[in-house]
C-alpha cells in the first residue's frame, strides 16, 4: 500500500499556511526530486479564488512554479489544500479536477480551532484512495523500510 | 522549425509518453487540429464546443493564452506552447 512519508517541519508549514488563510482555503505544493517520492521543498501558492469553498492555483504562478520544478528536475510530490468547514476528505470537485496521478493529495481541515486534520490520498481516474501518513523528524535519519 | 508543445503527465497517454511534441499552424486552434492528426483524442482534452476547456491552462511562451487571444492566438515557428492542467478543487 502507498503511503506518504513527510518531515514534520513541512507538515507544520502546511498547517500554518492553512491556519493563516482560514476561513479561505489555502493551497500549494511540496516539490521533491523526480521519482524520489520525497516531498522536500515547500511552495505555498495563492488561492486565485480566495474562497472558503473553492481553490485554484493562479495560472501564472503555477506556470512559474512548474517551470522551476522542471529546471530542478523536481515534480509536485504533494499537492495540498485546506477545507475550512468540512472534513479533510476530497470533495467531488477535488476528484473531478485531480490531474496529477503521481501526486499525494494532502487535505487539511481547519474546521476545529484546536485540532488540524492532516490526511493524504491518491486520486487517479476519479478513484480516491486514502493512504497512511508517516511523519518523520528528518528523511536523513529515517530508517529504510 | 516547428512549434514545440509541452504535454503534462496526465495527457501523455495521447503522445506515447512524450513530454513534448511538435506541430504547426498559424493559430492555437490550427496547431491543436494539426496535433490531433497525429495524436488522436488530445484535442478533445484541451478544447470543447465553447473553446479552451476551463480547467486546462495553455501558455504561449511565458503567457497564459486566456490573456492573449484564446484559441485564436497567433503562433509561429520557434514558439513553445505549454499545457498544464489547472490545479483546482473545492
Amino acid at each position: 500500500m502507498r503511503m506518504l512519508t513527510i518531515e514534520r517541519a513541512i507538515v507544520d508549514q502546511i498547517v500554518a499556511h492553512a491556519r493563516a488563510d482560514h476561513p479561505d482555503e489555502a493551497c500549494g505544493v511540496v516539490a521533491g526530486p523526480a521519482g524520489s517520492d520525497r516531498p522536500s521543498r515547500f511552495v505555498p501558492m495563492a488561492n486565485a479564488e480566495r474562497s472558503p469553498t473553492f481553490y485554484r492555483f493562479d495560472s501564472m504562478e503555477q506556470f512559474k512554479v512548474w517551470r522551476e520544478m522542471d529546471d530542478r528536475d523536481e515534480e509536485p510530490v504533494v499537492i495540498y489544500h485546506s477545507h475550512t468547514a468540512t472534513e479533510a476528505y476530497p470533495s467531488r470537485t477535488d476528484v473531478s479536477y485531480a490531474s496529477e496521478p503521481n501526486a499525494h493529495y494532502v487535505l487539511v481541515s481547519t474546521r476545529a480551532d484546536d485540532e488540524t486534520e492532516f490526511r493524504s490520498y491518491r486520486i487517479v481516474d476519479g478513484e480516491v484512495a486514502e493512504e497512511e501518513v508517516r511523519i518523520v523528524e528528518s528523511y536523513e535519519t529515517d530508517s529504510v523500510d | 522549425m516547428a512549434i514545440e508543445v509541452r504535454i503534462p503527465t496526465i495527457l501523455r497517454n495521447y503522445t506515447d509518453g512524450a513530454k513534448a511534441v511538435e506541430g504547426g499552424g498559424a493559430t492555437l486552434d490550427q496547431l491543436f487540429a494539426d496535433l490531433e492528426s497525429r495524436h488522436p483524442g488530445l484535442r478533445g482534452r484541451l478544447v470543447d464546443e465553447k473553446g479552451l476547456r476551463r480547467f486546462v491552462n495553455v501558455y504561449l511562451n511565458d503567457e497564459d493564452v486566456r490573456f492573449l487571444g484564446g484559441l485564436e492566438t497567433k503562433v509561429s515557428d520557434g514558439d513553445t506552447v505549454t499545457v498544464l492542467p489547472a490545479v483546482a478543487g473545492g
